[in-house]
């Protein structure tokens, strides 16, 4: 079943790089000679509607936390309420939902924190009207982090759950 | 067929001819506070056939160097030895190791059989008295010459300490590359002292945590293989692995029971995570805790009446004993801070933690009653202690900061002298010692 979803995912993903190629690399280009007028916002609306491209860029993958904690913000609310619109108009699409610690922490608690994470972000899908079956939970605790630096500023947006798309099957 | 042969010889390994001990005059008191490292002579193996160059002062070498690094001898420089001995048979002239001021002499002699076999005579001399403390013939392949040198010093070591040993023993680890962001992770092994390391994953799964049974011939660990991470067994013979159990969540942090036949590790449920007990021959499992905190990182008393485990349930984590059924949970940690990772020494005496404090990550000890605390090392990340099989040293791994950071494993007595960085091939971390192994 997951090895599907993963399979799927890849497909999506694989979609989304042919056809985004273009606009990226002319947005590469652009920082990189500096020249050209600021294409984002027509790059966000070449994401194809309902893709994953289309949630992480439009509504939002990711909630954090402050250190030890798994008690979501007001941000954090913000974007699963935004995560919880989307579900609802595409109704066919699964996510998962990953948890993360930062590297502040031991091993094992990090593990058993990041799971307590991503199901606080389920939860509140959840009291927002979508069906737990359409959410899965993988916790990584701090084994993946995204930014590599020593210091509140990485750890800030290590401590995470992210929700990715996968396409339903 | 040689290398069947040889693996034969492997798993028979060493056969014990003849040993002798005799009563103790002189012995170190490892407990004694200031300790004088005792003065030892290690003269070079005598090798009259010399089928492998060097190997004889190779085996005097390590010896030295194991008995060193315990920090409880002295190994006198071979330069100021004044007698050069020719044959085991050979009885010293006690007098000439005196002047210089060796305590205990290490007479050896090796020779060869069938090309790959090799035979080593020893005796371990008490200077003083005169006498003959250790006797005996050990017989090996040759390419488990290290092996052999981890045997006689761990020998050593327990007629002169009245402890076991622990050089002939081995570690699991992770074995880490790549970048930071996205680390590959590997099962391994090496010897205690960092040779053979040998990797047993590929580095396509995520593994974390690998812990020795106590015959050492398996290792329960920490795999995403199957997405969801569970607890797995991998045989080091035969190579196989298993998951232990089917769980509905994440099972994490495992352990073997002392006896081996259980696992103990936490499950992840709902936002909790609470301890099971997995009986290994049956597969039943039973619930300890039941809690919807986070209750993890369960170490059995080695007497298995206890289990010292951490739990969130105060607010921060702190350290808890209970009884093996689960009863009776009582905190032990009462510093300031959060106390995480503990692990029972094979003694009884000691648990050994992770301590989280004022952005400080140490590695220290307590009584098991929770008394007596005392900080090992101290710096920005010190985490996961595992114990050598006499209770005597602990590894654990020290991870540097920023970017190019990365986990490396440390050994360090007890008594926080004499830590040693274990050198092994890349970042390495969750560090497992062994018991010993012949």
């Amino acid at each position: 079943m997951i090895y599907k979803k993963v399979l799927n995912l890849s497909v999506t993903f694989l979609l989304i790089f042919i056809l985004t190629g273009c606009a990226s690399r002319q947005k590469i280009e652009q920082v990189l000679f500096g020249g050209g007028n600021d294409n984002e916002a027509d790059i966000v609306s070449n994401a194809i509607p309902g893709s994953s491209q289309d949630f992480t860029v439009n509504v939002g993958d990711r909630v954090f936390f402050v250190t030890n904690s798994t008690s979501l913000d007001d941000d954090a609310k913000v974007i699963l309420e935004r995560q919880a619109s989307w579900l609802e108009l595409y109704p066919e699409i699964d996510i998962i939902i990953e948890g993360h610690a930062d590297e502040r922490g031991t091993r094992e608690y990090n593990l058993a924190l990041s799971a307590k994470r991503a199901e606080a972000a389920v939860s509140y899908l959840e009291s927002l009207g979508i069906v737990s079956d359409r959410i899965e939970t993988i916790s990584y605790g701090k084994e993946r982090p995204v930014a590599a630096c020593s210091s509140e500023a990485c750890w800030s947006q290590n401590r995470r759950a992210v929700s990715v798309v996968i396409a339903d099957n | 067929m040689r290398i069947k042969i040889r693996y034969i010889l492997t798993v028979i390994a060493i056969l014990l001819f003849q040993i002798r001990f005799s009563q103790a005059a002189l012995e170190i008191n490892v407990n004694d506070g200031n300790l004088k490292p005792l003065p030892i002579a290690i003269p070079s193996v005598i090798d009259k056939q010399v089928l492998e160059k060097d190997l004889g002062f190779d085996i005097s070498r390590l010896i030295a160097s194991d008995l060193a690094g315990s920090g409880l001898f002295y190994p006198i420089n071979p330069k100021a030895f004044l007698e050069n001995l020719s044959s085991i048979s050979q009885k010293p002239n006690f007098n000439s190791w005196r002047v210089i001021n060796a305590e205990t002499l290490l007479s050896a002699e090796l020779s060869y059989r069938d090309n790959d076999i090799v035979r080593i005579d020893y005796r371990l001399w008490d200077v003083v008295a005169e006498k003959a403390l250790v006797e005996q013939t050990l017989t090996t392949s040759r390419n488990k010459w290290r092996s052999l040198a981890h045997v006689i010093a761990d020998t050593v070591y327990t007629r002169l300490t009245g402890e076991k040993g622990y050089f002939d023993t081995k570690v699991a680890f992770i074995a880490e590359s790549g970048p930071k962001t996205n680390r590959i992770k590997r099962l391994a092994i090496m010897d205690q002292d960092g040779f053979n390391p040998r990797l047993l994953t590929t580095g396509n799964d995520l593994v974390l945590t690998p812990r020795f049974s106590p015959n050492s011939e398996d290792l329960v660990y920490l795999s995403y293989r199957n997405g969801q991470p569970q607890v797995y067994i991998y045989n080091l013979e035969s190579k196989q692995t298993y998951v232990v159990g089917s769980f509905p969540g994440m099972t994490f942090a495992p352990r073997f029971s002392p006896d081996g036949k259980k696992i103990i590790m936490s499950l992840q449920e709902g936002v909790g995570s609470n301890i099971f007990e997995m009986n290994l021959s049956n597969f039943e499992r039973r619930r300890l805790t039941n809690t919807p905190d986070i209750n993890t990182a369960p170490s059995y008393s080695p007497d298995a009446k206890n289990i010292v485990f951490e739990s969130d349930k105060s607010g921060t984590q702190q350290l808890y004993v209970m009884d093996a059924n689960g009863n009776n949970v009582r905190r032990i940690s009462y510093g300031t801070g959060s106390y995480s990772t503990p692990v029972w020494s094979p003694r009884g005496d000691y648990i050994a933690f992770t301590k989280i404090s004022k952005g400080r990550f140490m590695i220290g000890v307590m009584f098991a009653d929770g008394s007596g605390e005392r900080i090992i090392t101290d710096g920005f990340h010190n985490e996961g202690p595992t114990w050598s099989p006499n209770g005597r040293v602990l590894m654990f791994f020290r991870e540097s900061p920023g970017e190019s950071g990365g986990a490396m494993i440390y050994s360090v007595d007890i008594t926080g002298y004499n830590e040693k960085l274990i050198d092994t091939p890349g970042f390495a971390s969750d560090p497992s010692w062994s018991n010993l192994l012949n």
